[in-house]
């Protein structure tokens, strides 16, 4: 039988804005399953998202459900994650939300480790704002604020993650939901901060003027740039030059979660034990 | 009414303050000089189970500050000048989505890094309007180490009532100031608490913003089984976007009214001296302490001025303003700004020839200053 969304959405809210042919549709159905088949109760569940195209999917998923300012999902969610350790936080950005003006958010968050799953929806554009090169987009496409071609370098999101301490790091692609679907689960159950980059489309503001007309061209290109992690690690640097390794790419069980290191904080000013000190730690500096 | 002695800085005090008013989160960033309240609420919020986090930056602060108050808590931050620009956007959203929040700016030199330790209330008219758009703020000034207490105890308590940020104004002099403080016993303070409403109806019969044309929204705290949307844009009776022409219009005439129709809730001064003054001096903050002074040498001297000062600031105690205005011809108004707070006396006046006495080099006024300025009015 058919998976029924209903319950998981607002329906009074459909139509979304998204245009025909998005891929965040199918970014936020592969969500909606994860959080089914986690059994998690709706009330428990937080989603913050940013501005942009990527910033809607809070208001039409039935959760409780923050809209907050450019860039700033991830300071928000700290601070309702902090206050309500037990329940579960989810933040959506897109990539300029993400790696541009929120950047220095997702650096300490990945450092700090608070269990949240931040979902990038990259889509290598501004795609709300018609077609402002964002940090994903490729050097060399065109894009309204450099119709000369883009000359920016680009930020990979996941290295990104990896090199800021996230302690869960994986990329996958919209073209395959049931592989997305399956890795969000792990994202989400993974106790710390997981960093979950999806590829997605924007064959309207990215696509139609980078030879990409259609959903369908604009598809085909990502399937083009990415490949299987096991795939990605047996190429030589060269081969991997041009391509997205897909998976998980990191996970480290070892590292503690900020929420439950706080209680140690807590303890301390509380009585229950002596100062924290370097031999706390494996890792001294 | 039972008191109790504490002796310490305006900027502990304000600290301890926001802990005795029920403040289980602090979300901030060291911005001289108001490190010190973070630097106190680090150590007396996790001993009753609460959260102080520095965050990356000042942003990220006040962020993890709304987002605490989402869940329900009463939340803290606290800053100086630099840090009130960048909260700036935020404050908005607070303003805009209704998220009550205490924020403590500890005014410095400025603009830009400005003098980072030394005095100023150079933050007057940021603190009216720091953020883009139409809202009414609210925002007091501590005139004395008590205040530094009392003012953020009422600051949450405000906060919660009129659901949007309540920033409480110290000065660098005044937050670093050491001394004895006679403040309410803490069984007064927490008697005295009122917690923001809550809507205890079924979910289906709760819509968060759907209220009196002069009331604000009644937000239940996140993950309480009532879901619902938080959002900056123009939103309806559940928060969600919209741009439908009457609700966008009756959203934004409601976050003043809320306030505006209400003044009398939050207006707050002190007169010094005013029975029978001939000259009115109107200062507020540190600045006060000098007026006090400087009053008590030109009444020696056979001159009998007295002292008006704002506590809360915005809105502005127009009305008891325009009271004395209307009768005291010569009107001085003392701050540490070029004439920031002396314009908002102009309009309460509707008089233009209203003096002033203003400084702005990172010194603190002395008395002996407004004594020469009232002698040669």
């Amino acid at each position: 039988m058919a998976f029924n969304y209903d319950k998981y959405l607002r329906l009074e809210k459909m139509p979304t804005l998204w245009c025909w042919g998005c891929g965040d549709g199918v970014i936020l159905k592969a969500f909606i399953r994860a959080i089914d088949k986690m059994g998690i109760s709706q009330d428990d569940v937080c989603v913050v998202s940013g501005i942009g195209c990527s910033g809607r999917f809070s208001s039409y998923v039935d959760f409780n459900t923050v809209h907050t300012t450019h860039g700033r999902t991830i300071a928000y969610a700290t601070g309702i994650k902090l206050a309500q350790p037990d329940k579960m936080v989810v933040c959506v950005a897109g990539d300029g939300d993400a790696l541009a003006i929120g950047g220095n958010h997702t650096i300490h968050g990945c450092r700090r480790n608070i269990d949240m799953t931040m979902i990038v929806i990259n889509n290598f554009i501004y795609g709300l704002t018609n077609s402002q090169t964002s940090p994903t987009t490729p050097q060399g496409m065109w894009t309204v604020s450099q119709k000369a071609g883009n000359i920016d370098p680009t930020f990979d999101t996941c290295d990104l993650a990896i090199a800021s301490g996230a302690s869960f790091v994986a990329r996958e692609t919209m073209l395959e939901p049931k592989k997305l679907e399956k890795i969000l689960i792990k994202a989400m159950e993974h106790k710390g901060f997981s960093m979950m980059e999806v590829l997605s489309n924007c064959h309207i503001n990215l696509g139609r003027k980078n030879k990409m007309v259609s959903a369908m061209e604009n598809l085909e290109w990502i399937d083009s740039i990415t490949v299987s992690k096991k795939k990605y690690d047996a190429m030589t640097e060269e081969e991997q030059l041009n391509l997205f390794p897909l998976g998980v790419l990191k996970q480290n069980l070892e590292v503690r979660e900020y929420c439950d290191m706080y209680k140690d904080i807590q303890d301390v000013h509380q009585g229950k034990r002596g100062k924290i000190t370097q031999d706390d730690f494996k890792k001294k500096i | 009414m039972a008191t109790r002695e504490i002796i310490s800085t305006g900027n502990e005090l304000a600290a301890i303050a926001a802990v005795d008013a029920g403040c289980m989160f602090f979300g901030g960033y060291p911005l001289t000089p108001s490190s010190e309240v973070m630097h106190v609420v680090s150590d007396l919020l996790p001993a009753v189970g609460g959260v102080a986090i520095q965050m990356e930056d000042e942003i990220g602060g006040i962020c993890a500050v709304i987002g605490a108050a989402m869940v329900g808590q009463r939340a803290l931050t606290a800053t100086s000048g630099p840090g009130m620009s960048l909260k700036a956007e935020q404050l908005g959203l607070a303003q805009m989505a209704e998220v009550p929040l205490v924020c403590v700016n500890v005014m410095r030199g400025g603009p830009s890094t400005g003098l980072p330790t030394r005095v100023s209330q150079g933050d007057i008219l940021q603190s009216k309007n720091p953020s883009h758009g139409d809202y009414k703020s609210i925002t007091f000034a501590a005139g004395s180490l008590a205040e530094c207490y009392t003012e953020v105890v009422r600051a949450f308590n405000t906060a919660d009532r009129f659901m949007q940020p309540v920033i409480v104004l110290l000065d660098e002099t005044i937050g670093h100031m050491h001394g004895k403080a006679v403040l309410p016993t803490i069984e007064e303070v927490k008697a005295g608490i009122v917690p923001r409403k809550v809507f205890e109806g079924p979910a289906e019969e709760y819509f968060p913003y759907q209220c009196e044309h002069d009331e604000p929204a009644v937000l239940n705290p996140m993950y309480t089984g009532y879901r619902y949307h938080f959002t900056g844009l123009h939103h309806d009776k559940n928060g969600f976007p919209t741009e439908e022409i009457e609700t966008c219009r009756k959203l934004i005439q409601r976050l003043e009214d809320k306030v505006a129709l209400h003044e009398d809730e939050v207006e707050s001064y002190e007169e010094f001296m005013m029975d029978d003054a001939e000259i009115m001096i109107v200062a507020y903050g540190a600045v006060s302490l000098a007026a006090k002074e400087a009053i008590r040498h030109l009444r020696a001297d056979g001159i009998k001025a007295g002292l008006f000062r704002p506590i809360t600031i915005w809105p502005s105690p127009a009305k008891k303003i325009k009271e004395h205005t209307d009768k005291i011809e010569k009107v001085v108004v003392v701050e540490l700004n070029i004439g920031q707070y002396h314009s908002e006396i102009q309009r309460a006046a509707a008089r233009l020839d209203i003096d002033g006495l203003f400084k702005v080099n990172g010194r603190p006024l002395s008395p002996h200053e407004i004594v020469s300025k009232v002698k040669e009015l």
